[in-house]
């Protein structure tokens, strides 16, 4: 099954090139777009499957062995993630074409979205710190592409920091490179795990830091996260849904990776990883509260739920490490979900801020009821899959004996219940407050809502459906852990015995 | 050599954090190009010097490092697409407001006190934050 590993990026950038081709017909490039996605929706589960039976493949490019060329591995922890990626991708996809305005009247957008898709699954699916990099690169230039398609004043503006911050952190990334293939000659991750062993403690922990640094830019952490409030809210609803679902996790991941792989249990800077996440919990919450405007409330409390991922990698435990991949699953799906609540509200009601809509809940009941479940599963109220993930993440900080952490936690949870019920008070429970009320806009047509409700839908379906299946899952989360802090058999996975 | 290399992209680092801080977004867009020059430059200080790594033409052991130059290749060609990017946007910035400056975050100032008014917001931001203001 290894020709299956290179598929969730060479696809979608076929798709992007044959999406260019017949750019003239709005209708190809749909189907061009649905169809890749939709098959790699099956792709990543088939691969999920194959993995968690037979365990971890691995793909060297052009059949030059590691540590020389270029190799793809898809372990346990790729896998899952990529399945959760492709079936958002896939679903924001579907709502963007019902959406009237990005998709509909920009050329590019389908191309753009596709090699975004071929970035996320590159980072997930790469076994070489220099591609992570391209990966990378691929995504964000794609995000920057849809960002700020139309060129409006707000877009350009939010766009530019959001380009020089990522170009930033890229740069970094590369000094990094530098600095880590002087230090070991590879960049290789199994084979740099390995080399680690050779540098001194002190050397190592600097590595450390600094691609905590690299990655925590991407992954919007304390104090690094302060372009995503301001950039992610100016963007196409359907994109904003996407870059919160996934681009986020991507630097998350990246975080886990390099953090659990590379470096051995001394050179880890866990205490600063803690500071960092209760950091990170509190200010976004914090925030927050301050907003008025559904989408910034929205992206100041995803930046305090990353606070929550990056916590349970700070305990460095089993329990730990399987909690982080049970959320970041159940927070892909959850938020991705809810962002696109957030563009249904503006379109059923003509605004985004809470002061000028109002009594929704009579107007447009299913969105309320849609709107009540993912954002009660976000804020983590028992029986929903966000209750699930912080449990697990409260029970290992309790195990680990970090009860400061977990008591900024429980508080940061409480305050994000109190935001979220502030969205529900505001947009579907009290009348609007101000005279200047929003006038709701016109469905185009009736395919068109349609095609908006149905992913959405799908979505909460999906973030009820990890709930109920929070059993299995978690015990395949917990095979992911234990397969995350063995790093002998990565390495020999990639490496060879 | 190595240490020459070293002090040119400390140089560079300096110079492109510098301009990096300024208002002006063509200033930030020089800035990030010597601040990448200084990470690519630093890449190729990474391997080892020596003759041109061409099978045949001599000693394995006296070749170059080929690896970090093909690094460096790589992360110029997507650096030089992005500043294109950039200067397009910046372009675009300019065409809208007719100024070379950084804009503030209208959503921003309307959290911090519709009453207050900054000194750096110019006059047509103030008109925006106002029609937006409830």
């Amino acid at each position: 099954m290894s020709w299956l590993v290179p598929v969730p990026v060479v696809l979608p950038l076929v798709g992007a090139a044959l999406s260019i081709l017949v750019g003239r017909s709005r209708v190809a490039q749909r189907a061009i777009g649905v169809t890749v996605l939709a098959t790699l929706v099956v792709v990543a589960v088939v691969l999920a499957v194959e993995v968690d039976r037979n365990g971890t493949v691995v793909v060297e490019a052009g059949d030059w062995p590691a540590p020389m060329g270029i190799t793809m591995v898809a372990d346990r922890f790729a896998a899952m993630l990529l399945v959760a990626a492709e079936v958002a991708l896939f679903a924001v996809l579907v709502y963007a074409i019902g959406e009237p305005g990005a998709e509909r009247n920009h050329v590019g957008f389908q191309s753009a979205y596709l090699v975004l898709a071929a970035g996320v699954a590159a980072s997930f699916l790469t076994g070489d710190l220099f591609n992570l990099f391209v990966a990378f690169e691929m995504m964000l230039t794609a995000s920057y592409v849809l960002l700020t398609l139309g060129g409006k004043r707000e877009q350009v503006r939010s766009g530019m920091t959001y380009v020089v911050i990522s170009l930033i952190a890229s740069t970094l990334f590369v000094t990094a490179l530098a600095l880590l293939y002087s230090a070991t000659g590879t960049v290789n991750m199994a084979d740099l795990a390995t080399r680690m062993g050779e540098l001194p403690n002190g050397v190592r922990s600097a590595f450390a830091v600094l691609l905590l640094v690299v990655f925590g830019i991407k992954a919007a952490v304390f104090p690094l996260f302060f372009w995503l409030p301001d950039a992610y809210p100016i963007a196409p609803s359907p994109i904003t849904a996407v870059f919160a679902g996934l681009l986020t996790k991507v630097g998350i991941y990246a975080i886990i990776r390099t953090q659990l792989l590379l470096f051995p249990e001394e050179a880890r800077p866990a205490t600063v990883i803690l500071v960092i996440a209760a950091a990170t919990m509190l200010v976004g919450v914090l925030g927050a509260i301050a907003q008025d405007d559904i989408r910034r409330i929205l992206s100041f409390t995803l930046v305090s739920q990353i606070g929550y991922m990056v916590m349970g990698l700070g305990f460095f435990t089993l329990a730990g490490v399987a909690a982080v991949v049970f959320s970041i699953i159940h927070h892909i799906v959850v938020t991705t979900a809810l962002f696109l609540v957030a563009g249904l509200i503006d379109h059923a009601s003509g605004s985004s801020q809470l002061s000028r809509i109002g009594g929704m809940v009579r107007t447009a009941p299913f969105l309320a009821a849609m709107f009540l479940v993912t954002a009660l599963s976000l804020a983590g109220i028992p029986p929903l899959s966000g209750f699930i993930s912080k449990f697990a993440l409260v029970q290992a900080g309790i195990e680990a004996g970090h009860l400061a952490v977990i008591a900024v936690s429980l508080i940061v949870s409480l305050l994000t219940v109190f935001s979220m019920i502030r969205i529900w008070m505001g947009a579907f429970w009290s009348p609007p407050e101000d005279l200047a009320t929003a006038k709701p806009l016109r469905w185009s047509s009736g395919a068109s809502r349609a095609l908006m409700i149905a992913p959405t839908a799908a979505l909460v379906a999906c973030s009820l459906a990890i709930a109920i299946a929070a059993g299995p899952l978690y015990s395949l989360s917990e095979r992911t852990a234990r397969d995350l802090l063995d790093r002998e058999a990565y390495i020999g996975e990639v490496l060879g015995p | 050599m190595t240490v020459l290399l070293a002090a040119a992209a400390a140089g560079l680092f300096a110079i492109g954090t510098y301009l990096l801080l300024q208002r002006k977004l063509s200033r930030i867009i020089i800035g990030l190009g010597l601040l990448t020059h200084g990470a690519n430059l630093l890449l190729i200080t990474a391997g080892r010097r020596g003759d041109p790594p061409i099978v045949g033409t001599g000693p394995e052991s006296a070749f170059a490092d080929p690896l970090p130059q093909a690094l460096a290749l790589t992360a110029i060609v997507i650096t030089f697409g992005v500043t294109v990017l950039l200067l397009s946007l910046a372009f675009r910035s300019w065409l809208l407001t007719r100024d070379d400056e950084v804009q503030d975050d209208v959503g921003d100032r309307a959290v911090a006190g519709a009453d207050v008014v900054h000194d750096e917001v110019s006059d047509q931001e103030q008109v925006i934050a106002r029609e937006e203001a409830p």
